[in-house]
């Protein structure tokens, strides 16, 4: 790993609390300038949660229960809330699952690019009208003279994820994070919309955090890929690695699971593979909390948490027992 | 917004249409209706001026028309009205017309202020609340709220009279103003609002506790929608999320039920007015049915419905301003 190459955020086993359990545990990871890092794990793996918490903008019911996210020398975490106001849509832009609902269904769609511009760059009313004209051009809505006046529902689902992306990135923020950005999309725009992020990324100099439970978006956008299980990462590479050599039981299932499959390898013609069993099995104290599901489980599995290994550089897994197999 | 323009001229000229046989049935069906009430003009004069012959009843009868068969007397009164003559007052001596218009502006300031009134302190209340929403303060304001809700408009009129006018002394008990004294300039003003605060406040008691309810149960529902959420991630402090998204949005419902209590805040300023002998629309007709005075009645009916099509109108392009995804069809 060249020493050269800065993170921009660091996190440190965060942590995030609920009422009775914590569905993010020891979390660490972190993105370097201008990189794409993918989060990819199933439903309920806490992606969200540790997206939000990045922004804190957590529900009420959570809260940040330990550890650091240290962005650009400072640390997220313990930021005051006038300081995080500040990085929220100028340092980092955040774009959400939903376009159907994220845009306020009452003000013009330029009203709503404006507003990130006027208190973040001081514009004026006029300037910030211009500069979302230029933004929706930058994000390749056509006609960007008309559309700045016109309102969420008359845009289609593309088109208001792009003018999601549009404000998310008006303020040139060091870092993107996009919680499941094309979800909600068809397929033929979801690749545009991903092209877009990807292109403005290089552009703008910009890493981004990539949310998914999408694995053909992780092969093709991602530099790196955290897989999440239960709040805890398991399985950390880059994506060629990941998926010519996954070593994370939970990875193998994951990949097993997935019909479309990037670095050349197909798995089209098979059956789709299921992990057996959920992750709602996931609520021991300690220990692996894939165990319950996991082919490979030893009573040892159970006994403590799984350090995280790095078998190969850069590449970082979370079970000893694959590791010791030399799998 | 300049592209509805249009849209909204459309909607009033066809507005405008649909009111005509809407009015035209009101009036007939209040005609009816008023002649089921026994008695009429000519039997209270004659009661009042406590002698009266059966000569001078005819002649009473005959000078307003009141002898002539049903039918014929509902024809010349639509007659009358198709020339815009709404007749002539036995009791007051007066064209129906000027007496409405002389009472018109009383009306409308008590109804707007209690409407100015009831949403400035129902909405702020209400964000209060949803801000608080499930601890003590929303608990308490509730309590309140839910009394201001049950309780009747006289009866808060009644107690706030004796309150404030016999008790405390600091506001007059009723009227509009000082008798004999010439009202100009801000003091003037002053003194008006005065005479006002009491009515006015009595009238929207309760509809501060109908926008209260709604605002809070509204606010609490925008608040937890996806824009918010995104709203913050853009960095605004949580007075801008409020005001600018927040309270944009939650208002909307607020607007429509605003709109459609301006009729409603008609009926309760009958019942004001005559509690506090403010001289408006509604202590007018509470008169003229006692004087069985059936052209002032219906006058005041005819012109009620007008100004309550018309504020619903007013509501509907309002909403369209303010709600773009509303379709004027
Ligand atoms: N507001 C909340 N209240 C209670 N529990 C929550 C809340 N938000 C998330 N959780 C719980 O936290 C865990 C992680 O949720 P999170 O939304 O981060 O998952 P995710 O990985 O983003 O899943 P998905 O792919 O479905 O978006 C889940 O078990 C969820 O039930
Ligand atoms: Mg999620």
């Amino acid at each position: 790993m060249k020493p050269a190459v800065e993170k921009i955020l660091d996190v440190r086993d965060l942590s995030i609390g609920l009422k009775s359990f914590r569905p993010v545990q020891n979390l660490s990871f972190s993105v370097r300038r201008g990189e794409t890092l993918a989060l990819v794990g199933e439903s309920g793996s806490g992606k969200s949660l540790t997206a939000l918490a990045l922004m804190r903008l957590l529900p009420e019911v959570a809260r940040i229960a330990g550890g650091s996210a240290t962005f650009m020398d400072r640390d997220l975490a313990s930021l005051s809330e006038a300081e995080m106001r500040k990085v929220r849509g100028s340092d980092i832009g955040m774009i959400f699952q939903e376009p159907m609902t994220s845009l306020n269904p009452v003000l013009t769609v330029g009203r709503q690019i404006s507003e990130v511009l006027r208190i973040h760059e001081g514009l004026d009313r006029r300037l910030a009208m211009a500069r979302s004209v230029e933004l929706l051009d930058l994000v390749r809505i056509p006609e960007p003279q008309r559309r700045v006046h016109e309102y969420p529902h008359q845009l289609s689902g593309g088109m208001r994820q792009r003018v999601m992306i549009a404000m998310a990135v008006a303020c040139s923020p060091k870092l993107l994070i996009a919680d499941e950005p094309t979800t909600a999309l068809d397929v033929t725009i979801q690749a545009q919309v991903l092209e877009l992020i990807d292109n403005l990324c290089r552009d703008l100099s910009m890493a981004v955090i990539l949310i998914t439970h999408d694995l053909g978006v992780v092969g093709q956008w991602a530099d790196r890929v955290v897989v999440m299980y239960a709040g805890r990462k398991v399985e950390e590479a880059d994506p060629e690695t990941l998926f010519s050599r996954p070593l994370h039981p939970y990875t193998r299932g994951l990949l097993g699971a997935s019909p479309r499959m990037a670095a050349g390898i197909s798995y089209r013609d098979q059956a789709l593979v299921e992990i057996p069993g959920s992750i709602a099995s996931a609520t021991m104290a300690t220990g692996c909390r894939f165990a319950p599901r996991c082919d490979l489980a030893e009573p040892s599995c159970l006994a403590a948490d799984p350090d995280l290994l790095e078998p190969a550089a850069g590449h970082r897994v979370a079970c000893p027992i694959v590791v010791r197999r030399g799998a | 917004m300049q592209g509805r323009l249009p849209d909204i001229a459309r909607l009033i000229v066809r507005s405008a249409f649909h009111a005509v046989p809407t009015i035209l049935v009101i009036l007939v069906a209040n005609f009816f209706l008023l002649r089921l009430a026994p008695g009429d003009a000519a039997d209270v004069i004659a009661a009042e001026s406590g002698f009266a012959t059966d000569e001078m009843m005819e002649g009473l009868r005959s000078r307003f028309g009141l002898d002539l068969p049903i039918l014929e007397q509902l024809q010349n009164y639509l007659g009358h009205i198709l020339r815009f003559d709404l007749g002539y007052s036995a009791r007051f001596n007066t064209p129906v017309i000027d007496l409405i218009l002389q009472r018109v502006p009383g009306t409308l300031i008590l109804m707007l202020s209690a409407m100015a009134i009831s949403l400035m302190i129902g909405i702020a209340v209400g964000t209060f609340q949803a801000t608080f929403a499930g601890r003590w303060p929303d608990r308490v304001i509730a309590v309140v709220t839910q009394l201001f809700y049950s309780l009747p408009g006289f009866w808060i009129g009644l107690m706030l009279i004796v309150f404030f006018a016999v008790r405390l002394r600091w506001l007059p008990t009723g009227g509009s103003g000082p008798i004999g004294v010439e009202l100009s300039g801000l003091s003037g003003l002053l003194i008006r609002l005065k005479y006002m605060v009491l009515p006015a406040t009595s009238l929207a008691l309760f509809y501060v506790a109908v926008y209260a309810r709604l605002t809070r149960a509204s606010v609490i529902e925008a608040k937890a929608q996806d824009y918010v959420r995104t709203a913050r991630a853009k960095g605004l402090s949580q007075f801008k999320v409020m005001t600018g998204h927040v309270l944009r949005n939650a208002l909307l419902p607020v607007t429509t039920l605003a709109g459609i209590h301006l009729g409603g805040l008609l009926g309760g300023a009958v019942v004001i007015e005559t509690v506090y002998a403010w001289p408006g629309l509604g202590r007018l007709a509470y008169e003229a049915v006692m004087a069985r005075d059936f052209s002032v009645l219906l006058g005041v009916l005819l012109l009620s419905s007008i100004v309550v099509i018309a504020v619903n109108l007013l509501v509907d392009v309002i909403q369209a301003f303010i709600d773009p995804r509303i379709e004027l069809k």
